[in-house]
């Protein structure tokens, strides 16, 4: 082949590449459009949110009981009522959720019990909220006798999250490798051993995120809260959980009334006095603002764990 | 020469016996007895272990037919066969690996001496066996976490509480492991910060930290390079004084090097096991002769 033939042919193939290759161009510009106009609007909005509620982002507005007159009604017994509750439906859903998942990745053998368990488990991810709500009223509220209480809260919202505590862990369970199980076997460990000393530990970055990712979804939850019979107005705090004296821990608050930071919005949205509106969107940026922290802090996790730990 | 090893069952492979002794054994080492030294040769020779008849099964599929073969005490014995022809699935039989995938069945035994325990018999928990066999992977694959816990794990799981006798074990297998002077100074550093030379010679420590009566090797060489390959060839040739070694290769001249008897396998059946020169350059099989000159496999 002489040299103006190979010109010829290097030429055509270049010709070539570069008309396939538009369409890479073409989805990453489709792509990134589609990302930043999703972006946009979940910025436009947190911004709006600030914007709109600015004159009652301070620190009083963290420090005060709903009110009647709206420049002195704050969020203090919401935020509280929802970080309560947080605590409750995380103390309740991770060591449930995790010790299901471990059975079921670990131990289950696989028959068709399990593959119906497992199909279930999915399902019960996409059940609405509202009817989660309905369950906990007859079963916790009234059946059990826990009242209109943060208790009764924290388990209907752990109720909800668990198959996103369940499916994550699963996953991250899956993602240690077998020669690693192996290696722990052949050295004479039991299963239980296997799983306690070694797929645990290595996992604890994917479940940590599960478990965040599960509570983001509960934080923003109003619907089951309002089934179960959250208060609107609370001009008291719950009791303290911490004591002067022995032993330093209470348990009390679980029994009192609640309300939570969506309820909170969800009142002040309803009310006909413009200045409420003011105070909703303050409350919304918070609530906003404390969703995306968890969220940062799964994301950080998750990082140092990958770290650490790269197969 | 004879095939097969065992005295008893006479395999059809095998030629009529000729002599009691004779009999027993696959190679021109002088009589071998179970559980003692052998009173001739200036070798001390005991024979380890024993597959007896055993097969293997995956669900319905029959992967091992019918192996018999002894395995002598402080030598290296290699298993050698083209892919798929079972030496993996034997050399996990000895530690019971298989016990962790559903549907797997032994038949036959694998007896382990001097105490005559039979290491695939039904009642026999896989645990107890893999606290006396330990076994090296084709792939590195220590735990993430630092070089001391890794070493350490075996002790820990064996109930060693003493911290002063858990490091004086975790130094003297990295030493044996020919790995104490490269990490000495970076014990608290993590397993995977090594180099993957480097991390084979740590679970082959991690192994040897519970002093296990056979070390198993699965190709441990395959995802090495050729220098770090040739450290660990040394170190099992260091090795065959102080453990009884069972080492699956693919890498024939690798067998020729590091072991002292090989077993050649095909279709899950053994066709011929020898001493390793004997195997290698007077083989007594055609089908050994065809793979140990390249014509398949």
């Amino acid at each position: 082949m002489n040299a103006t033939t190979a010109d010829v042919a290097t030429r055509q193939i270049r010709a070539d590449v570069s008309r396939r290759k538009i369409f890479d161009q073409l989805f990453v510009i489709v792509g990134l459009l589609i990302m930043f106009a999703a972006l946009l609007v979940l910025v436009l909005l947190f911004l709006d949110l600030v914007h709109d509620g600015a004159p009652r982002l301070n620190w009083d507005f963290l420090t005060q009981f709903p009110s009647r007159k709206a420049e002195r009604a704050g969020i203090l017994s919401a935020w509280v009522g929802t970080s309560l509750i947080m605590l409750t439906t995380a103390a309740v859903a991770v060591p449930v959720g995790v010790a299901a998942a471990i059975y079921l990745e670990e131990y289950a053998p696989k028959n068709w019990v399990t593959a119906i368990i497992e199909i279930n488990v999915t399902n019960l991810a996409g059940v609405p909220s509202i009817i989660y709500g309905l369950l906990a009223l007859g079963l916790f509220v009234y059946q059990f006798g826990l009242g209109q209480s943060i208790l009764a809260a924290g388990l209907t919202l752990s109720l909800l999250i668990l198959p996103i505590v369940i499916v994550a862990t699963r996953e991250s369970l899956r993602a240690v490798p077998r020669t690693i199980r192996e290696a722990a076997y052949a050295l004479g460990a039991t299963r239980w051993e296997v799983t306690a000393h070694h797929v645990l530990p290595y996992s604890t970055g994917g479940i940590l995120t599960g478990m965040i990712i599960g509570l983001s979804r509960a934080i923003g939850e109003t619907a089951p809260l309002i089934t179960i019979g959250a208060l609107s107005f609370i001009a008291f705090l719950p009791e303290s959980p911490f004591k002067s004296e022995f032993p330093f821990l209470s348990f009390a608050w679980l029994k009192d009334g609640f309300t939570a930071m969506p309820i909170q919005m969800f009142n002040w949205v309803s009310r006909p006095d413009p200045k409420f509106q003011v105070n909703a969107a303050a409350a919304g940026a918070i609530l906003l603002g404390m969703t995306l922290l968890m969220n940062g802090v799964a994301i950080y996790v998750r990082y140092r764990f990958r770290k650490r730990i790269n197969w | 020469m004879q095939t097969g090893t065992s005295a008893s069952e006479g395999t059809t492979r095998q030629g009529p016996p000729t002599h009691a002794v004779d009999s027993r054994l696959a190679t021109p080492r002088p009589s071998v007895e179970v559980g003692r030294p052998a009173a001739a040769g200036d070798e001390k020779l005991t024979v380890k272990s024993r597959a007896e008849n055993l097969s293997f099964y995956y669900g319905s599929v029959k992967a091992l037919k019918g192996l018999n073969i002894e395995i002598r005490e402080k030598r290296v014995t290699a298993l050698i066969g083209p892919s798929g022809c079972g030496k993996t699935t034997f050399l996990r039989c000895f530690n019971r690996m298989h016990d962790l995938t559903p549907g797997t069945r032994y038949e036959g035994s694998i007896m382990l001496y001097p105490d005559a325990f039979d290491l695939v018999a039904k009642g026999v928990d896989p645990i107890e066996v893999r606290m006396r066999i330990g076994m090296v992977f084709q792939k590195p694959n220590p735990f993430p976490k630092s070089i001391f816990e890794n070493v350490a794990y075996g002790l820990r799981v064996r109930g060693m509480r003493s911290n002063a006798r858990v490091e004086e074990e975790v130094e003297k297998a990295l030493r044996k492991a020919a790995i104490w002077d490269e990490v000495k100074d970076r014990l608290d550093s993590s397993g995977l910060s090594l180099s993957g030379g480097q991390q084979q010679r740590l679970c082959i420590a991690r192994a040897l930290a519970t002093s296990p009566e056979i070390l198993l090797f699965d190709e441990p060489t395959s995802a090495l390079d050729p220098i770090a390959t040739a450290r660990i060839e040394e170190l099992i040739a260091e090795l065959r004084d102080q453990v009884t070694v069972i080492i699956v290769t693919h890498n024939m001249q690798q067998a020729a090097r590091v072991s002292d008897y090989t077993a050649f396998m095909y279709l899950g059946e053994l066709i011929e096991f020898d001493n390793t020169s004997k195997l290698f350059t007077n083989p007594s099989q055609k089908a050994t002769e065809d793979y140990i000159t390249g014509r398949y496999g």
